[in-house]
C-alpha cells in the first residue's frame, strides 16, 4: 500500500473470473503522513481508505471480467460496514466477488479480513464508462500488471 | 401473481422511497418520478433480479442521444413494462 498515492492493494493471491472473484492482499504501512491526522498520536486506518482498497480490489475483478475494455468507476457505496480497527503494519486480506453484471453498470461485494478476522465490508455500485483516454487504460494495465494480474491469460479466457 | 407493473413500481417504492400510490403506468421515470441516473442503476439492478434479464440500458441511452428514440418509449413506465415482458419472452423463446 501506498495510501498518498492512493495505491491501496499489493498483489493478487487469487482471481477467478468464471465465478467471479478475487483475493488480494494489502499491507498496511508503518508509517504515512495519513497517520499524522487519524489520529495524532493514536494511529489507525481511515474506515474511508478501507473502502477504497475494497473498490479497488472489486474494480480490478470488473476490469478483468471486460478485458479492460472500459473503466469501472465507483458511484455507490451501501451496507459499509467497519467490524474492527485496523492499524499500521496490518496485512489485509481483500476479497471482492460480482453479483450483478448490468448494461453499463455492475454491483459487487467487497470484504477485508485481519488475522482472519472481518474487518470491514459493503456493497459497490460501479459505472462502467468508456475510458476517457486510450493511455488510461494502458496505465491501469500496467498497474494490474504490478499487483500480479496475468493479462495474457485474460485475452485467452475472452 | 403480480403483473409486471406491480412488481417494477414495487421495486420503485422501495429503492427511491417513492410512495406507491404515485406510482402510475403512465408515469415517466425520470420526468415525473424525479428518478437520477445512479437510482436507475438500482432499480436496474432489481428488475434485472426479478425476472432474470439484462435491460439494455446503454442501447437506450445511445439510442436517446441519437435522437432514435424518446425518452418516452423507455422511462414511461408502461412502455418499460412491455419493454421487459418482451425481453422475459425473448430469454425464453
Amino acid at each position: 500500500m501506498r495510501l498518498e498515492y492512493f495505491q491501496m492493494i499489493d498483489r493478487i493471491l487469487d482471481i477467478k473470473l468464471e465465478e467471479p472473484s478475487i483475493r488480494m492482499e494489502a499491507r498496511v504501512p508503518t508509517k504515512s503522513t495519513v497517520f499524522e491526522g487519524h489520529f495524532p498520536g493514536y494511529p489507525l486506518m481511515p474506515a474511508v481508505l478501507l473502502i477504497e482498497t475494497m473498490a479497488q480490489t472489486a474494480g480490478l475483478l470488473v476490469l478483468a471480467r471486460i478485458a479492460f475494455a472500459r473503466l469501472p468507476v465507483l458511484a455507490a457505496v451501501k451496507s459499509a460496514k467497519v467490524r474492527r480497527q485496523v492499524s499500521p503494519g496490518d496485512t489485509l486480506i481483500v476479497e471482492g466477488r460480482v453479483l450483478h453484471e448490468g448494461s453499463g453498470f455492475a454491483i459487487a461485494k467487497g470484504t477485508i479480513s485481519v488475522a482472519d478476522k472481518s474487518a470491514c465490508e459493503a456493497e459497490l455500485t460501479y459505472r462502467i464508462l468508456p475510458f476517457p483516454d486510450p493511455k488510461v487504460r494502458i496505465e491501469l494495465q500496467s498497474v494490474a500488471a504490478q499487483v500480479g494480474l496475468r493479462l495474457e491469460a485474460l485475452n485467452h479466457a475472452g | 401473481m403480480s403483473s409486471t407493473f406491480d412488481t417494477v413500481a414495487d421495486i420503485i417504492a422501495e429503492t427511491c422511497d417513492i410512495p406507491r400510490d404515485e406510482i402510475k403506468p403512465e408515469s415517466h421515470a425520470i420526468n415525473d418520478l424525479e428518478i437520477d441516473s445512479l437510482d436507475f442503476l438500482d432499480i436496474a439492478f432489481a428488475i434485472d433480479k426479478a425476472f432474470g434479464i439484462k435491460l439494455p440500458l446503454e442501447q437506450w441511452t445511445q439510442e436517446v442521444n441519437d435522437g432514435k428514440a424518446t425518452t418516452d418509449q423507455y422511462f414511461v413506465l408502461n412502455n418499460l413494462c412491455a419493454r421487459i415482458d418482451d425481453l422475459i419472452v425473448a430469454k425464453t423463446a
